[in-house]
């Protein structure tokens, strides 16, 4: 318990704290009645509003789109499976900006839509939304469906037996024991989008602004660090809020599960009605989340013979001191690094959580290790270069930064996609191995551990994901000699010709690529030896 | 094409096996007098070969520092003004240089070859806390295509953007966010004055001008001219772009085209100028100096055009043939003095924003 702790107080708290104080804090004194006067101004108190209810469209309209793709893959089998769930988890890992671009490209000016039914919803709020889906499915579909394919079916059946009609026994016995999952996704999807920047920046024009973008404006451009420490402290509530109802309602549903090896739930499907179910979830993915992946790649071939590929390896762009090519290894390092800080970071606080003795501060300790989600990357970044500026802790020119900053992101994944499965196991299978006399390592070891083990994976590919996408953290210490994807990415957009915008959209293929492989990879790393229980 | 094929391959694999090890010092600006550390922008670009000269000529180290866009560079630099995190900032310009100085950020030094500073970029010539290193106009470019496909001759000045010959046409940045879009605002709040410049702009968008956030966007989704519009079927001939923006046109095409694709309309420009100072409280001053003295050489000059598509500030400088070909520098461009952008930027960006935006 104490390392987490320690991480988040270190890394987190006193960063953000100390930026707020910055913008507060005039001559020694806090000026509180700024709050007052800022959120009175109505283009804030707009900004409030969109930011609150397109959070909650893109939501609702992520989970209608994205629980039948998670029901079918956890129950469903069919050809090409793994490779599918890799593909629909690399969306989430690519850098906004390339998204954007994609987007673009699907539903704007002489786009898809526009050329087959002249339709346009580039700077409509529907494009938002629908980046905002194509993002998050892989949020929705891995963690409820992570959790659906290890419900025994069998209990169900049960209550089919007793007379229960099918819906009914699915709203009794499924739906309860799914609950938790589906609030997690939900509140993750919500995060996110509540948070959204790039995303909102580039689809939505200049005339819709969310609270993250407001923060930055106020920050980056316009440097009134009061107003952006006011922003930062509203947002800092309402995420406190939302993660407040979210912890309550999880405690309130959490029961023991009978947990099973996801391979033998799942069952080629029979019957009109399943098939029809498959092929529209096919369907929806093609559409939504292949369509705008596939735009980038056909970019990236639009010269000859692989040139804008081939242009990757020559230090002739001027932009970077290494050819772009070296990205890849550089994203790759930086990832590894991150994963493994938010994999140790996030089990140790996992595993104090689940504890029987774990008291309300403890438990109020998980909502707490949400925060980094819901605080702008901007903002850290500012409070880590005044904050962590004094020898021994002087990281602001350090490479274990950006692993560091991306860990903060990953925890809370690692923590929420552990924590279900955490809490389902059976507290008496570990109270019999105490009193059979195993330390509490060895119980950890041998009863949760073999339960979890997947949980951990699906945890680390998702750190891992989600590190070698990041954008606003890395770009704080975008040492030209160390770019890392995302980063090369920009910087490639950022300038005019034929060639840049070429090798920006090679090297988002690529990273496309490589997210995919690194999430293949741990799609078949999953041994589902869940052990004998 | 230029020498920077002929970059050393050891220095290269040098570097390559440096990031490779991924450590650093770790350490705030530069621990040990061997080492100059620049802070800067994303922008900035040297070629290799001279960059080495430089590290062989002095005997330091160079160590860069890329701290996000130019805004977001300086406002780091003032927050970390008292433990900065280097010696040398380079790339602030025009419209930042009051928020910089009146912060603070930067101890005198008079750069050796000040002398040899065209007339027009000298500033703060009492003090000499900053040196300009080089200068930009920013314009409106437009598809050459485009308007002789339609037999319509390209608009010359901010009067003819809101003529209604080019209704619909013209996509620029937002003015809060991007700086082509504030240097765009700010030719217009030059050239009408403050009491002019809004009327000017509802005609702008009475004539349908489109707003998007950023560069990347207005320039390569946008704007028909450009390579990714093209590919875009992008549908606005005109763009809030920079003078050099054809030649890059040119440079970055496979294979090189015979004529640049795009023109500049030379009566909507701004002028920027950046700047180079040295940091208080640098820890590596002597070292911060020689960088300074080295951005002003000959070498360096002739070297930055084709890195950063910028124009040099040194007399006699070398501008590269394209350049010079497809997007010379503004005879006539609007400017503003740094103290007046200071004093009523933040007030113009605002009604701005709501006589555009909302």
């Amino acid at each position: 318990m104490a390392v987490p702790v320690a991480f988040f107080a270190l890394f987190f708290a006193w960063p953000v704290a100390a930026i707020v104080a910055r913008g507060l804090k005039v001559d020694g004194a806090w000026q509180f009645g700024r709050i007052v006067d800022v959120v009175a101004q109505s283009d804030i108190r707009h900004v409030l509003w969109f930011t609150t209810w397109q959070a909650l469209a893109s939501t609702a309209l992520t989970l209608l789109i994205a629980l039948p793709g998670a029901y079918v893959f956890a129950r469903f089998d069919f050809p090409g499976k793994q490779v599918l769930r890799a593909v629909v988890t690399v969306p989430f890992v690519l850098p906004t900006v390339v998204v954007g671009t994609a987007f673009l490209a699907l539903v704007g000016r002489g786009g898809l839509l526009d050329e087959m039914w002249g339709v346009r919803l580039d700077t409509t709020v529907w494009a938002i939304l629908l980046a905002h889906v194509f993002f998050n499915y892989a949020v929705v579909v891995r963690t409820v469906g992570g959790l659906w394919g290890q419900l025994d079916p069998r209990q169900e059946e049960a209550a089919r037996m007793l007379g229960a009609s099918r819906f009914r026994a699915w709203r009794r016995v499924t739906l309860p024991a799914l609950a938790p999952a589906v609030a997690a996704a939900a509140l993750m999807v919500f995060l996110f989008t509540f948070t959204s920047f790039g995303v909102v920046q580039i689809l939505g024009g200049p005339t819709f602004s969310t609270l993250e973008v407001e923060i930055y404006r106020q920050t980056s451009e316009i440097f009134d660090l009061s107003t952006a420490a006011v922003l930062t402290i509203v947002q800092f509530v309402a995420v406190g809020a939302i993660l407040a109802v979210h912890a309550w309602t999880v405690q309130r549903r959490e029961t023991a599960l009978r947990l099973v090896d996801a391979n033998t739930t799942a069952r080629r499907p029979h019957g009109a009605g399943q098939w029809a179910l498959l092929a529209g979830v096919l369907g929806t993915i093609a559409v939504l989340l292949v369509l705008p992946l596939a735009v980038l790649v056909q970019r990236s071939l639009g010269a000859p013979g692989f040139g804008y590929y081939r242009a990757l390896t020559s230090e002739d762009g001027g932009i970077f001191l290494v050819p772009p090519i070296q990205a890849i290894g550089n994203s790759l390092q930086y990832a590894l690094a991150a994963t493994a800080i938010a994999v140790v970071i996030g089990a140790l606080a996992a595993a104090a959580l689940t504890r029987r003795d774990a008291g309300r501060l403890v438990r109020g300790f998980d909502a707490l290790l949400m925060l980094p989600l819901g605080v702008s990357a901007v903002t850290v970044g500012f409070g880590f270069l005044i904050a962590l500026d004094e020898p021994p802790l002087d990281l602001r020119q350090s490479w274990i930064l950006v692993p560091l900053a991306q860990a903060l992101v990953g925890v809370p994944f690692v923590v929420r996609t552990m924590l279900p499965v955490l809490r389902a196991v059976d507290a008496r299978l570990r109270e019999a191995a105490a009193v059979l006399g195993a330390s509490p390592w060895r119980v950890w070891r041998e009863v949760d551990l073999p339960m979890v083990r997947r949980a951990l994976l699906v945890a680390a590919g998702f750190a891992f994901a989600v590190s070698l996408g990041e954008f606003g953290a890395t770009v704080f210490i975008a040492r030209p000699d160390n770019p890392t994807l995302p980063v090369a990415v920009a910087r490639l957009l950022g300038r005019p010709g034929d060639l840049n915008y070429g090798q920006a959209m090679a090297l988002s293929t690529i990273l496309m690529v490589v997210c995919a492989v690194a999430l293949l990879v741990l799609e078949r790393l999953r041994t589902d030896r869940t052990g004998e229980f | 094409m230029h020498t920077k094929t002929f970059v050393a391959a050891a220095v290269g694999l040098g570097l390559i096996t440096l990031s490779a090890c991924g450590s650093s010092s770790g350490s705030g600006g530069s621990a040990d007098s061997r080492t100059v550390t620049l802070v800067s922008h994303d922008s900035w670009a040297v070629s290799k070969n001279v960059l080495a000269d430089f590290e062989k000529q002095s005997g330091y180290k160079v160590h860069v520092l890329e701290d996000g866009d130019a805004g977001q560079a300086v406002n780091k630099a003032i927050l970390t003004k008292d433990n900065p995190q280097g010696d040398v900032f380079f790339g602030v310009d025009n419209t930042l240089l009051s928020r910089a100085l009146d912060n603070g950020l930067f101890q005198p030094y008079e750069a050796k070859g000040a002398g040899q500073i065209q007339a027009q970029y000298r500033v703060d010539q009492d003090k000499h806390r900053v040196t300009p290193i080089d200068s930009g106009d920013i314009c409106v470019n437009y598809d050459k295509a485009y308007f002789s496909k339609h037999k319509l001759a390209p608009p010359q000045s901010f009067d003819d953007l809101v003529k209604p010959a080019y209704k619909n046409l013209l996509v620029t940045e937002n003015a809060s966010t991007s700086s082509p879009g504030l240097g765009f605002l700010l030719g217009t709040a030059a050239k009408y004055g403050d009491n002019g410049w809004q009327g000017y702009w509802k005609k702008l968008t009475a004539n349908g001008v489109k707003v998007v956030d950023g560069w990347e966007q207005a320039y390569t989704e946008e704007f028909s001219g450009s390579a990714g519009g093209k590919k875009a079927k992008a549908d606005r001939p005109l763009v809030v772009s920079y003078a050099s923006s054809p030649p890059a046109e040119v440079i970055y095409s496979h294979p090189k085209p015979k004529t640049a694709p795009t023109g500049v309309s030379y009566g909507t420009c701004f002028r920027q100028i950046e700047y180079a100072g040295l940091l208080s409280n640098a820890r590596n001053s002597k070292g911060g100096k020689a960088f300074l003295d080295f951005l002003l050489t000959k070498e360096f000059q002739d070297d930055m055009p084709l890195n950063m598509f910028v124009y040099p500030v040194r007399e006699g400088a070398q501008v590269p043939p394209e350049f010079v070909k497809y997007g010379p520098q503004a005879k006539d461009p609007e400017t503003m003095a740094p103290t007046r952008i200071a004093a009523s930027r933040d007030q113009w960006v605002k009604s701005w924003t709501s006589l555009v935006l909302k």
